[in-house]
């Protein structure tokens, strides 16, 4: 078969992801920033008792992550489906399923990574200890990528559909509860002597079943998108 | 003796909606009977309960309306993966008859729950497992809603409905698992197929009967909404035009 090799494609399909994402810097940017100011405004709200925060700490860190990597996966696949990208990635020889998945990893790398490493400095105005930290930053690595995978079927059917952003919310947060149970659960394990292996596992659990089903589901959904 | 009945027939809406309209009085009377003698058994018969006295009552709305709304979400989920697969448009619209129902089976059940919960534990909410997975299940039925809702084209928002109400299944038995783990006070499930029941045999025939009930009583409002769904979808085809009902 003449024409470029599915490694190709997808390192192309990831690559130029990245490199529109780096040059929509301000874009990034916003959804760090409103990570952070969300789980800023927990201690204004419920006060500033350290032991208080150091018990709310992981959950809070964790709901804001999910808000913000839900603000994220608007854009995913909008300015492709804007400007008939999408079309050709539809129309290409390769997977669908496959493109999909590149274009999800390049996604995380560029708006998931960013929160899982400042994530530990909001532990720490929690009052968090150096081994809850640790644990944090395990799960949010593990927790994150799962969001943007559910997050990517939620994007691709709320594509050019009216009072997208609320419906995309309505769609996906209820799919995120697990990781979320399992996220913050995981560093409230810890924090108690638990061990938090378990749900580390059953982190990675839900992110191989969501590596497996999402990428497809996702592509069905473009597919109806575009049709 | 072999009855050849064409099934496939009654996949065309304009041969299913003069059935569906002969169909709805016969589930809308197994219902009535069905939920009067329910009902009976349930408020005279079935005897009071030692611990919770006449409020556990309550169970024979709640119970069967739990069962509902998840029996429901598994029957929508499929109509609906068997309208994305087959392309046909009937069992599409069936999937997206059946959610209002089935988001208000969930709203009982929750409702009902948190009644039962004042005189039982002491708060109208708790945050256990059932209870919670119960009202994530509410919010993936207005999702489903929500997202047909805001498609224009029939078609895009039969397929988009279809993909979510699949993602959804796959998801109930997980969020449920992990809800569950998360923290569990409810009491163990009611009524079990492994163990013998727990309960009085006519608290059973009671909770079974209401089942019964507001199982024949979904399907009657389900083939009333298909069928305003069908007329509306079809306005503009011969047949609907040519309709009795329609004729002065």
């Amino acid at each position: 078969m003449t024409g470029p090799r599915l490694t190709d494609a997808l390192r192309a399909v990831a690559g130029r992801d990245l490199l529109s994402a780096m040059r929509h810097r301000a874009d990034l940017l916003t959804t760090l920033i409103f990570f952070v100011i969300v789980a800023s405004l927990f201690p204004l709200g419920v006060g500033s008792e350290t032991a208080l925060l150091r018990l709310m700490g992981p959950g809070v860190v964790w709901v804001a992550a999910l808000l913000a990597s839900m603000l994220a996966l608007a854009r995913l696949f909008a300015s492709d489906y804007a400007d008939g990208t999408l079309e050709q990635l539809v129309l290409a020889p390769h997977p669908l399923t496959m493109l999909v998945l590149a274009k999800v990893a390049a996604h995380w790398l560029a708006s998931g990574l960013p929160l899982v490493i400042v994530a530990p400095l909001l532990g720490l105005q929690f009052d968090l200890s150096a081994d809850a930290l640790l644990v944090l930053l395990a799960s949010l690595l593990l927790g994150t990528p799962t969001l943007s995978l559910i997050g990517a079927v939620g994007a691709a059917l709320t594509l050019g559909v009216r009072g997208g952003g609320a419906l995309l919310s309505l769609l996906v947060l209820p799919l995120y509860v697990p990781v979320l149970i399992f996220g913050a659960g995981a560093v409230e394990a810890s924090a108690a002597g638990l061990g938090a292996a378990a749900h580390l596992s059953l982190l990675g659990a839900l992110l191989l079943a969501a590596l497996v089903f999402a990428p497809w589901a996702t592509a069905v959904s473009l597919r109806i998108a575009v049709e | 003796m072999t009855i050849n009945i064409n099934w496939f027939k009654y996949s065309s809406p304009a041969s299913f909606y003069p059935l569906a309209g002969k169909l709805t009085p016969w589930f809308f009377v197994a219902a009535a009977l069905l939920g009067i003698w329910g009902a009976y058994i349930s408020f005279f018969v079935a005897p009071t309960d030692a611990q919770q006295g006449e409020a556990y009552r309550i169970i024979f709305i709640h119970v069967p309306a739990a069962w509902m709304s998840m029996f429901i979400y598994v029957v929508m989920a499929f109509w609906a993966g068997v309208g994305l697969a087959f392309n046909t448009r009937l069992s599409s619209m069936v999937a997206s008859a059946l959610a209002p129902t089935g988001a208000m089976m969930t709203f009982v059940a929750l409702w009902t729950g948190s009644l039962w919960g004042k005189p039982m534990w002491g708060t109208w909410w708790v945050w256990d497992a059932r209870l919670t997975s119960e009202l994530i299940l509410l919010f993936l039925y207005f999702g489903f809603m929500a997202l047909q809702a805001a498609i224009d084209d029939p078609r895009r928002a039969d397929k988009a409905g279809a993909v979510i109400a699949l993602v959804g299944v796959i998801n109930v038995p997980i969020i449920y698992f992990s809800v569950k783990w998360w923290n569990t006070l409810h009491q163990g499930a009611s009524v079990s197929l492994t163990k013998s029941p727990s309960m009085a045999t006519t608290m059973l025939v009671g909770m079974l009967l209401m089942a019964l009930a507001f199982w024949m009583y979904s399907i009657a409002v389900m083939l009333m909404r298909l069928r305003c769904i069908i007329l509306e979808r079809e306005r503009n085809s011969d047949w609907v035009k040519d309709l009795k009902e329609r004729q002065p």
